[in-house]
């Protein structure tokens, strides 16, 4: 059943409507699936898709309620936008909002109302359109104990168990880990394109979860459920553009790098010069890579993870 | 004045990004100014340009009597001013999202990290600073209270209003939150809009800041005088918003700074195709405005103005 649990209206002929698809099946637990917070990120589409669909061909599995949110910023995703239009500050940042702010401050706030109470909620995100991520769950360290244990049922590759800052307490997920509705951020992929594969990979987990807490009859075999590498602590390593270029580079990411290895360069394109060798410093796993090009002093290249 | 290259970067096909520092005097930190952080805060930008002109004249006249060192940076962010961008145009981040910086880090925390660096260690620090929400404000200071806080001293400015404001988990990465970390006394002001510049209200805030130096015995100089207030102390939340019941055409007739009485019509929310009146706008107290919305389309819940009610102060 197709509901609408926030709307308001634009100034020209037209409602701002956030959906979400209630898909029922006896039980009492509530599985919230939520993407599109971010304009330009799409790989969620793909899995609200595929679970749509599994879902409503074999309801006879399942055994409770999932409720599958595909936009929670429709003007931005319909408009390649990664915030919401006519807005300065990013939706992940906004909660938990507010019923006597702004617009998308009321927005987020009955968002956050809607999904608050939920057995859990899966946040997927595909980076952004700088970078390319391998399959992960990310977890404050605050909430480590609690979603460790569901992120391993998720067939993915990676759990990134950051450290807690600040900035990140206006998150959508902090916010609902706050008011004790459990809720997993997934990172996959890069942004304004799909990855079937990651996509199939994340329904196959979502299905495996399901089946964890009692709300799936079938379980996946388990031996196609991909066991992640968990990072913890100081063992993520950044590599930063030292040079502004043009990056260029043959890797993939999800491979192990070697001390010392060449990760790509960063060339000038006006005089043909190499202005920048990236090597890995460490031994590791790296799970983000750069995918637009064009870098400045700074940017973002690479992350991996220490082993 | 001595002018120095604060933080530069190279870019992959623009030219070298620069930030420039104008320094007056030597010896003990005193004053950091920073003006145009986004690539929208153009009255930001004209306002210092305004403060290193005059503090240039009177050096050259020999009146400038400095025994400290003041610093203004006019312009940090010239790459996105360049090319009609609020943020940092590749990746859309804002530099005063990002401060205290990190000089390994991302672009932005590099230019945050580059300015915060120069302008670390002052004793008094003043930002020329503009909202998210877009719109006309009243002049004030604006003071975020970390604990660190010097209200007194904020009076200084003779500015109608100081606005204290509880920091919410994003605002500590923010330059006016982190100076004061840091044991800087920092003032964020605000006036009018920014993309325009407003000469008269320009002149208000400059004679303003002129007047903060000398009360503070940073110089012995005053500009011509322009009104000096008491300055009204209140807590932001104290201010009541008035937001759109509907979304359509925002047909205003007051603006900031605009006194009103309760039950005055302050605005019409307009059908946009039909013209008819959709919702009348009245004023919930008496008061001032003090924030008012300018631009013509209003979606709902849109806070069309901000009122700073006269009954709690008079």
């Amino acid at each position: 059943m197709i509901k609408t649990i926030a709307t308001t209206a634009l100034p020209v002929e037209e409602r701002l409507l956030i959906k979400k698809n209630v898909i029922s099946n006896g039980g009492s637990q509530r599985f919230c699936i939520v993407t599109g917070t971010h304009g330009d990120e799409l790989e969620g589409q793909y899995v609200c898709f595929q679970l749509n669909k599994i879902l409503q061909e074999n309801i006879g599995k399942l055994n409770g309620t999932v409720e599958i949110y595909p936009a929670l910023n429709p003007l931005g995703i319909d408009s390649i936008t990664r915030g919401i239009p006519n807005f300065d500050l990013d939706m992940n940042r906004m909660f938990p909002g507010s019923l006597d702010g702004t617009m998308a401050e009321n927005i987020v706030h009955s968002i956050l109302n809607d999904l608050k109470g939920a057995d859990i909620v899966i946040d997927i995100h595909s980076s952004n359109i700088f970078l390319r991520e391998i399959p992960q769950v990310r977890i404050n360290i605050n909430t480590a104990q609690r979603l460790v244990p569901y992120a391993k049922f998720l067939n993915l590759d990676f759990i990134w168990i950051h450290d807690a800052a600040t900035v990140l307490e206006a998150t959508l997920a902090h916010s609902l880990n706050s008011l004790d509705t459990p809720t997993l951020v997934v990172e996959m992929g890069v942004g304004m394109r799909i990855n079937h594969k990651y996509g199939n990979r994340l329904v196959t987990g979502i299905l495996n979860l399901m089946h964890h807490l009692g709300m799936w009859s079938e379980q996946p075999d388990p031996s196609l459920i991909s066991k992640p590498i968990t990072s913890e602590g100081d063992s993520v390593c950044f590599l930063n553009a030292e040079a502004s270029g043009i990056f260029l580079t043959e890797n993939k990411n999800n491979e192990v790098v070697e001390p010392g290895e060449e990760i790509g360069c960063i060339v000038s394109s006006l005089t043909g010069e190499v202005l920048q060798h990236v090597i890995a410093p460490v031994k590791g796993l790296m799970f983000t890579l750069r995918a637009y090009p064009v870098v400045y002093q700074g940017s973002l290249l690479a992350r991996i993870h220490k082993l | 004045m001595k002018q120095e290259i604060l933080f530069s970067m190279q870019s992959p096909f623009r030219d070298t990004f620069q930030i420039k520092g104008y320094r007056f005097g030597q010896g003990e930190k005193c004053l950091a100014i920073v003006g145009a952080m986004r690539g929208d805060e153009i009255q930001q930008l004209y306002i210092c340009s305004q403060i290193v002109k005059q503090l240039c004249l009177l050096e050259k006249r020999g009146q400038l009597k400095l025994e400290k060192e003041i610093l203004v940076i006019p312009s940090a962010n010239p790459f996105s001013m360049n090319i009609g961008k609020r943020f940092w145009a590749m990746d859309n981040t804002d530099i005063n999202r990002m401060f205290p910086g990190y000089d390994q880090g991302e672009t932005t925390q590099r230019i945050a990290a580059g300015i915060f660096k120069a302008v670390q260690g002052y004793e008094y620090g003043i930002q020329m600073a503009s909202s998210y929400m877009n719109g006309e404000y009243i002049p004030h200071v604006r003071i975020t209270q970390t604990g660190y806080e010097d209200v007194k001293t904020g009076g200084y400015f003779g500015l109608p209003y100081i606005c204290l404001r509880k920091p919410l988990p994003f605002d500590t990465t923010l330059l006016n939150y982190n100076w004061q970390i840091w044991e800087t006394k920092a003032y964020s002001i605000y006036a009018g809009e920014n993309q325009e510049i407003d000469n008269a209200l320009c002149r208000r805030i400059i004679s303003s800041i002129f007047r903060f130096m000398k009360r503070t015995g940073i110089i012995k100089n005053e500009l011509p005088s322009t009104p000096d207030y008491n300055s009204i102390i209140f807590n932001e939340e104290e201010l009541i918003t008035i937001k759109s019941p509907i979304a359509g055409i925002f047909y205003n007739f007051k603006k900031s700074g605009d006194e009103i009485r309760k039950g005055e019509l302050l605005a019409q929310i307009l059908h946009p195709c039909d013209g008819s009146t959709n919702a009348e706008i009245v004023a919930p107290e008496d008061g001032v405005i003090f924030f008012n919305h300018n631009k013509s389309l209003a979606l709902q819940n849109t806070p069309l103005f901000r009122i700073c009610a006269s009954a709690q102060y008079f």
